[in-house]
């Protein structure tokens, strides 16, 4: 299989579709089940509270998850991907509501590589604040 | 207290094999909302010329992550982990992971440092198919907040 997009169909700019990824409770729970990561501050306010956090937050990986997720749909094929990269700059406090932490990722194309090659720079931002600092990928396009 | 900087270059034994489960990719594909038909419809993955489903790109820190337990827990290293947070992540793919590949994965420090009052610790895993060869290399820093030094505040 090969990347739904064309190395010749995109310039250093392109970008690709933008969305809104809404994070619940619920949906911590579910990543902590599937990832096996049960770590105390992604569940329990008490404690996260009592170490420093303004509430329950968001796993990271979870963060990354939804930024390799907006790569993925863009080029179809997840063996496309040949890096992908984040620092963790700022927590994202997930309430204990319905309306959730609302988390706004985009992405656009940095750079033209060599081999059909492009790295994307991905954005996540949460209440105007930058919750992924450098995250990158490179993606191997058709 | 600051890490063991004469920890830097340890490698840890191989861990366990895992097994890619092919619910588990499901499960793990549901829980992002990733709805790529690699990950959860067997024949769309087959057609694609997979030999099962294909695991989403942060899959690979599930496997890895425990295997980073032996570094991370190393009674030599002097890490408090109530004090940890995740600072950075990086993956090198090599393939995707595929349901049923038994894989196993060796951690390594490759580096540990202070910024700002705080200790960096850099864990490399890779994730080894049977024959020894690279699917996928995780890095990983680690960040112990306000342990480096009296600069913490």
């Amino acid at each position: 299989m090969t990347a739904a997009i064309s190395f010749d169909a995109v310039e250093v700019g392109t970008a690709l579709p933008d969305r809104d990824v809404t994070i619940t409770r619920v949906d911590l729970i579910r990543y902590a089940g599937a990832s096996g990561d049960f770590n105390v501050i992604h569940w329990n306010r008490r404690i996260a509270t009592a170490v420093g956090l303004p509430d329950v937050i968001a796993h990271g990986m979870y963060t990354m998850a939804q930024a390799g997720r907006l790569v993925t749909d863009w080029i179809q094929d997840p063996s496309a991907l040949v890096e992908f990269g984040v620092r963790f700059t700022r927590p994202v406090p997930v309430p204990d509501d319905d309306a959730g932490a609302i988390v706004r990722y985009s992405a656009l194309v940095a750079e033209k590589l060599p081999d059909r090659r492009v790295r994307l720079d991905i954005k996540a931002v949460h209440a105007d604040a930058t919750v992924l600092g450098r995250a990158s990928a490179v993606v191997q396009l058709a | 207290m600051a890490l063991n900087p004469d920890l830097v270059g340890r490698q840890y034994p191989p861990s366990p094999v895992y097994v890619v489960g092919r619910e588990k990719v499901r499960e793990f594909a549901a829980a992002i909302n990733d709805t790529n038909p690699l990950s959860t419809d067997l024949d769309a993955a087959r057609a694609a010329g997979f030999a099962d489903l294909v695991a989403p790109p942060t899959f690979a820190f599930v496997i890895t992550h425990v295997a980073m337990g032996n570094a991370m827990f190393d009674p030599d290293l002097g890490l408090d982990y109530t004090r940890v947070v995740h600072g950075e992540q990086r993956f090198e793919y090599h393939r995707p992971l595929v349901a049923g590949d038994e894989v196993t994965v060796v951690a390594m420090i490759t580096s540990i440092r202070a910024a700002a009052g705080n200790d960096m610790l850099t864990l490399r895993s890779d994730v080894l198919d049977p024959a020894g060869d690279v699917i996928v290399s995780t890095h990983s820093v680690i960040v112990a907040r306000g342990t480096g030094s009296k600069e913490a505040a």
